[in-house]
């Protein structure tokens, strides 16, 4: 009956009733109302902060900072400043965000393939890793790796010794730092050659076989080309490398590279904890290929390696990849917690003492979340390309 | 229709902040005494200072001048509400309007009397910085600590203290910085560092809540001023006058021998100030926007600042404290609050 009436309507409808014009009108109004709000709340925070006394402006960033920082990436001291601060933060996340997500991915494939194995004890160990890992909160596991394993330790005099140039304490754990001499630049060199070699072996690898059918096994070549290539420069260099040993001053060791608990506390306790869930899903992408393919490759007569690496992983990737990407993202929001153990990433350096001593409350949270936005949207534009890379092309 | 709704309730949320300025105009002691309480920000949990007991009650130096500031406003120094908070959350809690004052033993300095929109109402305790150590280390004095692991607790002036004194020593040290108090003395005693830095009343708290306190002590250098004392907001200067005046009366009346026992005989005294410190003359109160006896029954209720410096943290408590500087001006400390006239 309706559509009787507007089709001997041609003028149509009135405006109001024109769903086209309604939505349009009820879009604008949104986005009208969206910004008002915006720039009401920052208004209205700008002039509050004024009338209560409250100093704003990212002035502060020049002024000296006056306090230390027990690890940095870059250089930093007590007389720099607060921008600085930031800096040493975002690095340091950085670092544990990283190493965690290289970590979580290794470990995370690892037992998730071992949970499938038709090894009855591979299959229920990782079982019980996974669930006795992921029902525990992170903070309590982060405490556990800190405080637990740092009571275990023995104090600086009593060093666990490796050959006389490792240290292990409950300061942290020290090893000796290379440092290069003159010549080191013909190792770096000979590694660059190294790594075009392997490339072009590659290319001509597969090239050969397309023509062919015969296999090259680029893997086993490439590995000895880049390590032998650089270790001879090495030697033909004359060893221009030297070895700074941690050695015991006063009350803790100096020289050397220095792992603090704290680093190494976060790392592990991140990189557990996100593995089980890893785990999860690499099992449930592998189950989502279907059997058919495996016993389809098998009548071609891929071997069993073969079979997981050429047809069963690069199907399964397709499911894993999107959650995959959400792991890394809690990865690197949940190293924020490292605050609780004194670990001086960005919320602990920058959100903790910098805001606190300059009480720049407003300016300081808007850039940490700023910065944690941006490296999570970094991770997920990169696996987004990854993701397309390795999705289906329908075509 | 769906629309709709979500926008009108988007405008409903927009002018929710509005409100919320708006209710801000009101003064601080109106807003308090519509509340019927006051609101008070503290510590977490630092004995002798601000602590929860068995049963709940807060208790403590800093506890005891927001119950004066209670008492003042209401005559009862049970109606404050505490609200715990970091050295980190402290002063946003106080900017944000969360908490009415703040007493949680912090120091006054000028960036933060400056920049952050604050006043600091004078000082309740006179501290200054110190290092605890862990015996095993064998070290008498701070200038030996070059080197040195130290655990300090985030936010805090002693963070910037620590580094201004080793630097101007010329020695190095490495700093472990953490969220809570507790969590310092955790890392300290899985010997995570060498040495503890805060303010001195707070190591003697703090290695009292070590599983064996002989292991450590205390070094007798001091290395920085922290005056402690309660905290308002910037720009309500009636409320600021009151926290201040409040804590002046606590001083005085130690000064005039007014404890809570005598208060009451007291208010028949002839010495005019005592009179007016209690109410019986002039009118104090009026001009603060108090009761007249406000001061009568901030001494009668919570006790002059003697009392509650040896309630608190004084010799026969477990912190065990003496006054020193801390004693007023007649006994050689500086403990000095101006005339209430």
């Amino acid at each position: 009956m309706k559509k009787q009436t507007v089709d001997s309507k041609p003028a149509g409808p009135k405006p109001w009733y024109d769903p086209r014009v309604r939505s349009l009108f009820f879009q604008v109004v949104a986005i009208a109302a969206v910004f008002w709000a915006g720039w009401t709340l920052v208004e209205n925070t700008l002039s509050n902060m004024e009338s209560r006394g409250i100093s704003t402006g990212f002035g502060f960033l020049e002024e000296t900072a006056g306090f230390g920082i027990i690890m940095s990436l870059v250089p930093y001291d007590a007389t720099m400043s607060y921008g600085r601060t930031f800096w040493v933060g975002l690095t340091n996340t950085l670092l544990v965000s990283v190493m965690g997500i290289i970590a979580a991915t290794l470990l995370g494939f690892l037992i998730g393939v071992a949970r499938l194995s038709s090894n009855w004890l591979v299959a229920k160990v990782s079982l019980f890793y996974i669930e006795v890992i992921r029902n525990i909160p992170l903070l309590l596991q982060i405490f556990f790796w800190y405080f637990a394993v740092l009571g275990a330790l023995p104090s600086p005099r009593q060093s666990i010794e490796v050959g006389g140039t490792m240290f292990l304490n409950n300061r942290g754990l020290y090893v000796p730092e290379p440092l290069t001499q003159d010549g080191f630049g013909l190792v770096w060199g000979a590694l660059l050659v190294a790594i075009a070699a392997v490339v072009c072996i590659r290319i001509w690898a597969k090239k050969r076989q397309l023509a062919t059918g015969q296999i090259f096994p680029t893997f086993k070549v490439g590995v000895a080309i880049l390590v032998l290539l650089p270790v001879l420069a090495y030697f033909v260099a004359g060893s221009p490398l030297e070895w700074e040993v941690p050695a015991l001053k006063g009350f803790n060791f100096g020289g050397g590279i220095t792992i603090i608990p704290e680093l190494a506390a976060l790392w592990l306790a991140l990189s557990l904890y996100t593995a089980s869930f890893i785990a999860e899903i690499v099992r449930s992408g592998i189950l989502s290929v279907s059997k058919g393919q495996t016993e389809a490759s098998k009548a071609l007569g891929l071997s069993n390696g073969l079979t997981l690496r050429l047809v069963v992983i690069p199907q399964a990737m397709r499911v894993i990849i999107p959650p995959l990407t959400s792991q890394y993202l809690n990865l690197a929001k949940n190293s924020s917690l490292a605050t609780a153990i004194g670990y001086p990433d960005l919320v602990a350096v920058f959100m903790g003492t910098t805001l606190n001593q300059t009480g720049q409350a407003v300016e300081v949270v808007a850039i940490t979340m700023a910065v944690y936005l941006t490296i999570s949207l970094s991770i997920s534009l990169f696996m987004n390309i990854y993701n397309r890379a390795v999705a289906i092309k329908e075509r | 229709m769906n629309k709709t709704k979500s926008i009108v309730l988007g405008m409903a949320l927009v002018s929710g902040a509005f409100a919320a300025s708006s209710a801000m105009a009101a003064t601080t002691l109106e807003n308090v005494k519509e509340k019927g309480h006051l609101q008070c920000g503290v510590t977490s949990g630092l004995p002798g200072f601000s602590q929860p007991d068995e049963k709940g009650n807060w208790t403590g130096i800093d506890v005891d001048t927001c119950r004066a500031v209670a008492a003042a406003v209401f005559g009862d120094p049970k109606a404050v509400e505490f609200t715990p908070l970091t050295a980190k959350e402290r002063f946003t809690a106080l900017q944000s309007g969360e908490i009415d004052m703040l007493s949680r033993n912090t120091t006054w300095t000028l960036t933060r009397d400056a920049s952050l929109g604050l006043n600091f109402a004078g000082v309740n305790y006179y501290d200054g910085q110190g290092f605890l150590i862990n015996k095993d280390i064998g070290v008498d004095d701070a200038t030996q600590l070059d080197g040195a692991t130290v655990c300090i607790q985030s936010g805090t002036t002693t963070e910037l203290n620590l580094s201004d004194y080793f630097r101007a020593k010329g020695m190095e040290f490495k700093p472990i910085v953490f969220d809570t108090s507790e969590q310092t003395v955790q890392g300290f005693s899985a010997g995570r560092c060498d040495v503890l830095t805060s303010d001195r009343s707070q190591l003697a708290a703090l290695r009292s809540k070590l599983a064996d306190p002989e292991s450590a002590k205390i070094l007798p250098n001091t290395i920085s001023k922290e005056p402690l004392g309660p905290v308002v907001r910037q720009g309500d200067d009636q409320w600021f006058n009151i926290v201040k005046w409040v804590l002046s009366v606590q001083i005085n009346a130690e000064e005039l021998g007014v404890t809570s026992a005598n208060a009451d005989d007291m208010l028949k005294s002839d010495n005019p100030n005592i009179q007016r410190l209690l109410g019986t003359d002039g009118d104090m109160g009026a001009k603060l926007g108090l009761p007249a006896d406000f001061g009568h029954k901030v001494v009668k209720l919570v006790g002059n600042y003697g009392e509650m410096y040896d309630r608190n943290v004084g010799p026969d408590t477990p912190l065990g404290l003496d006054r020193g500087i801390n004693a007023l001006w007649t006994e050689g400390g500086i403990m000095y609050a101006p005339p209430v006239r």
